[in-house]
């Protein structure tokens, strides 16, 4: 792609370099003489917001790893050391915190853009997949990171996170004890996840370093899809993407200091400031937002299926949700890249980022939240007003002759007007029998179970002990909860990977593809804004 | 005839007292403070007196590990000292918490309202000679005196429930200095057993007893001696001494920001330069 290098060292010392150590000439063939397509867009200026996010993240990071303290008790108290007294450790502190949240919101947009311009088909599945590999080291740095200062939502994240693990059979529960270097999440696991965390930035920028390699040898996607054919389709990277490149990130940066300057808690979770304490579970464990998705995708499997019991099922789902993107190149059977030449292909596309979209506000509602419904929940409560009660001890020969011993019981008292039976051990009980007094009934209707509950509970408040007891009856409306949302929507997203793409690319008619990037066809304009 | 129904599932006793349903906390209400807009600052009498209404009723039972009573003295801060010549007199005079233009801010070792805090507080530590537990008044350095000397005692005093720390407590509450506010003021006077009523709290009940009432607390500068106007007061200490560099850090995003848009414009025009021959 990049075709004989052109570099030309100019003064003895470069001369005397280049001989030795090219490391000059591979840089200019990089990032300056390297063509770039003359048509791409705003969406390609994504990848320098990345190089430049992974930088402030390891940068930021090895100056607060020189402050924070890895250790239970410690942990919290040496992230509020680093925001009060550290020179300037608020301001780092925010720009790593930020920085992971703006991080995610830059590869996501990658992701996306590579999804639409079909950037993952030959000859760039290596480049896709190396790209997939650093946002499941992302994920994982990601998450150990959010563990180390220690609050509420870091420990009970990393404890729900490790137990997920052990649901995976036979290796799951040494995989769980091997992390959390215990059976429970505690000093050890704080130990290594320190550790870890500062692994991986380096890992993930050496994937980088794969990820810009094969990029630089398949040369740039662009939004026509089609493959550079000449010298005329292209411009040097420097000064033309450089500029763009520069324009683009600092807007980018004003972002993320709208963040880091006026908003540092937005993106996080109050109860992270609370120190973790394993005895307290809080109301809600939710991830941070750019993992989301993935908990909703969990969370959706509320049902076991054969053998697999609804965690695994979750767990496997989860993971399949990234795992398909290791094979999206093979899964998308089209023939045509951009999706700007595939009509049916983009709707479809479109669903899917709103799925997206949906399955990421799934995930941070309560599972069992309504969202639409068949009617009221209502329940019919009766009781006798003023009998007479009339109480029988019960006493069954064995354990499992108490039905029919309750059975006798309750022929023996043919003739009342309602009787109720309390089992007190395993074959002993009572009988009441209520007799004489007028019958009532009232029905009371509430919006969800809690609000019928505290409705029933009135009404016996209310009664009193005017009756000995009541019977309820309670009718649930069909509902349609944040769960079965989750479903239809993890159902989509599997669907447009699975399904959707390897048949509609060999179904559907695409549109006219031009002949070069340079010389749009006639109606190339009406196909899509460039 | 009713059919009987069998099992201790159906046939439910009628238990009165239901009390309190478990409803969702009421949103609470807007203190209008001074540091919610994007560029306001704390207004710094109000932090001073809220650190009084703090030393003089929540202390009691509630600690702030992370704070120390230097900070009260550092840049910033409610009780930092600046200089500032007076244009008339030409004397040089004691500013407390808020800089006066052309200030000179004191060192806060140097700062004698902090060091007066720090020693009207009695600091339990080990005697550096015999090594016995011993009592002495507070250095600037100390951390605030903690009211109990471990959670099992704070609980034992407080029948059974632990008050937070309240270092961060405006970060580690939805609604933060609002909640407090709203918190601090919402008591229903409706009590259950050692529960008060209050339904900003989640759950409706809250074990701690109503802290502020009015004229509890004598303020110097005038200001109205209500429980209301402690609440508010408190609730502006503790957003301080959660996020005590906030005005520091608004006051560098404007200039970053202003940094951020120029080179911005610059970068596009030398963008548009670059490409400006180039079809695309």
């Amino acid at each position: 792609m990049s075709g004989p290098s052109t570099y030309e060292p100019k003064s003895g010392f470069t001369r005397w370099l280049d001989k030795r150590l090219p490391i000059i000439r591979l840089g200019y063939d990089s990032f300056v003489a390297y063509p770039t397509p003359r048509n791409l867009n705003y969406w390609w200026t994504f990848g320098a917001m990345l190089s430049l996010c992974l930088i402030v993240q390891i940068v930021t990071g090895v100056v607060l790893a020189m402050h924070y303290v890895p250790h239970i008790n410690l942990a919290f108290s040496s992230v509020q050391r680093i925001d009060r007294d550290v020179p300037f450790g608020w301001l780092i502190q925010n720009i790593h915190s930020v920085g992971a949240s703006m991080f995610f919101l830059a590869v996501y947009i990658h992701m996306f853009r590579g999804l639409y311009y079909g950037s993952y088909k030959a000859p760039r599945e290596l480049l896709w997949i190396l790209g997939c590999v650093i946002y499941l080291l992302m994920v994982g740095t990601a998450f150990l990171g959010y563990t180390l200062p220690w609050g509420q939502m870091s420990f009970w994240g990393a404890t729900v996170i490790t137990n997920l693990l052990g649901a995976l059979p036979v290796i799951g529960e040494s995989i769980r004890n091997w992390l959390m270097g215990g059976f429970s999440v505690d000093q050890p696991t704080i130990n290594r996840f320190f550790s870890l965390h500062y692994l991986l930035p380096f890992v993930i920028a050496g994937v980088v370093a794969l990820h810009v390699w094969a990029l630089h040898e398949s040369g740039q996607n662009n939004p026509t899809g089609v493959e550079v054919k000449s010298k005329a389709d292209t411009v040097p990277f420097t000064p033309h993407a450089t500029m763009k490149d520069l324009f683009a990130t600092t807007l980018f940066i004003m972002l993320f200091a709208v963040f880091v300057f006026y908003m540092p808690d937005a993106l996080g979770h109050a109860d992270n400031y609370i120190p973790a304490n394993p005895l307290q579970t809080p109301p809600e464990i939710v991830p941070e937002w750019y993992l989301l998705p993935f908990y909703a995708i969990l969370r959706a499997f509320d049902f076991n299926i054969g053998p697999i019991d609804s965690k695994l099922a979750g767990v496997l789902a989860m993971f399949a949700a990234i795992g398909v993107l290791f094979v999206l190149p093979w899964l998308d059977t089209s023939k045509v890249r951009s999706m700007r030449y595939r009509p049916a292909a983009r709707q479809f596309f479109l669903v899917f980022a709103v799925v997206c979209f949906g399955l990421g506000w799934c995930g941070g509602q309560n599972p069992g939240n309504i969202l639409a419904k068949s009617g009221d929940f209502t329940a019919t409560l009766t009781w006798i007003q003023g009998g007479q009660v009339a109480t029988q001890p019960i006493e069954a020969q064995s354990a499992a002759q108490w039905e029919e011993a309750a059975r006798a019981a309750e022929q023996g008292a043919q003739g009342a007007a309602m009787m109720a039976v309390t089992r007190s051990g395993a074959t002993t009980g009572t009988l009441r029998a209520v007799s004489g007094g007028s019958p009532q009934t009232r029905t009371v209707r509430a919006a969800t179970t809690d609000e019928l509950e505290t409705e029933i509970s009135a009404v016996k408040a209310e009664v009193g002990s005017a009756a000995p007891f009541f019977t309820v009856e309670r009718y649930t409306p069909f509902t349609f909860t944040v769960t079965r949302l989750a479903q239809v929507l993890t159902l989509y997203y599997f669907l447009f990977f699975l399904i959707i793409l390897p048949l509609l690319g060999l179904r559907e008619t695409p549109g006219r593809v031009p002949d070069t990037i340079a010389k749009p066809v006639g109606d190339g304009q009406t196909q899509g804004a460039a | 005839m009713f059919r009987a129904l069998s099992a201790a599932a159906v046939a439910v006793m009628a238990v009165a007292g239901v009390a309190f349903a478990a409803a969702e906390a009421q949103h609470p209400r807007d203190g209008n403070f001074s540091f919610e807009s994007p560029l306001g600052g704390y207004d710094m009498a109000a932090v001073q007196r809220g650190f009084q209404v703090y030393s003089q009723v929540c202390s009691t039972c509630h600690s702030m590990d992370h704070l120390a009573y230097r900070h009260l003295g550092e840049r910033g801060g409610p009780f930092a000292l600046y200089m500032v010549r007076n244009e008339e007199t030409g004397e040089l005079e004691p500013h407390v918490g808020e800089s006066a233009h052309g200030g000179r801010f004191v060192d806060v070792t140097d700062n004698p309202y902090v060091r007066a805090i720090a020693q009207a507080v009695t600091i339990s530590d080990i005697d550096p000679n015999t090594g016995q537990p011993v009592d002495r008044p507070g250095r600037i350095s100390d951390h605030f005196r903690r009211p109990f000397p471990n959670e099992i005692a704070a609980r034992a005093a407080n029948g059974g429930g632990y008050p937070p720390d309240l270092s961060v407590i405006t970060a580690a509450r939805h609604g933060g200095a609002n909640y407090v506010y709203s918190l601090l003021t919402g008591y229903t006077g409706a009590s259950e057993g050692t529960l008060y009523e209050n339904h900003y709290f989640p759950g409706g009940r809250i074990a701690m007893p109503p802290p502020l009432a009015d004229g509890a607390v004598p303020y110097a500068d005038g200001t109205a001696t209500t429980a209301d106007q402690y609440a508010h007061d408190v609730s502006t200490f503790l957003q301080w001494a959660t996020d005590p560099h906030m005005v520091e850090r608004k006051r560098m995003g404007v200039i970053v920001l202003a940094f951020l848009l120029v080179l911005a414009s610059l970068l596009y025009l030398g963008y548009k330069q670059v490409w400006r021959n180039e079809s695309h």
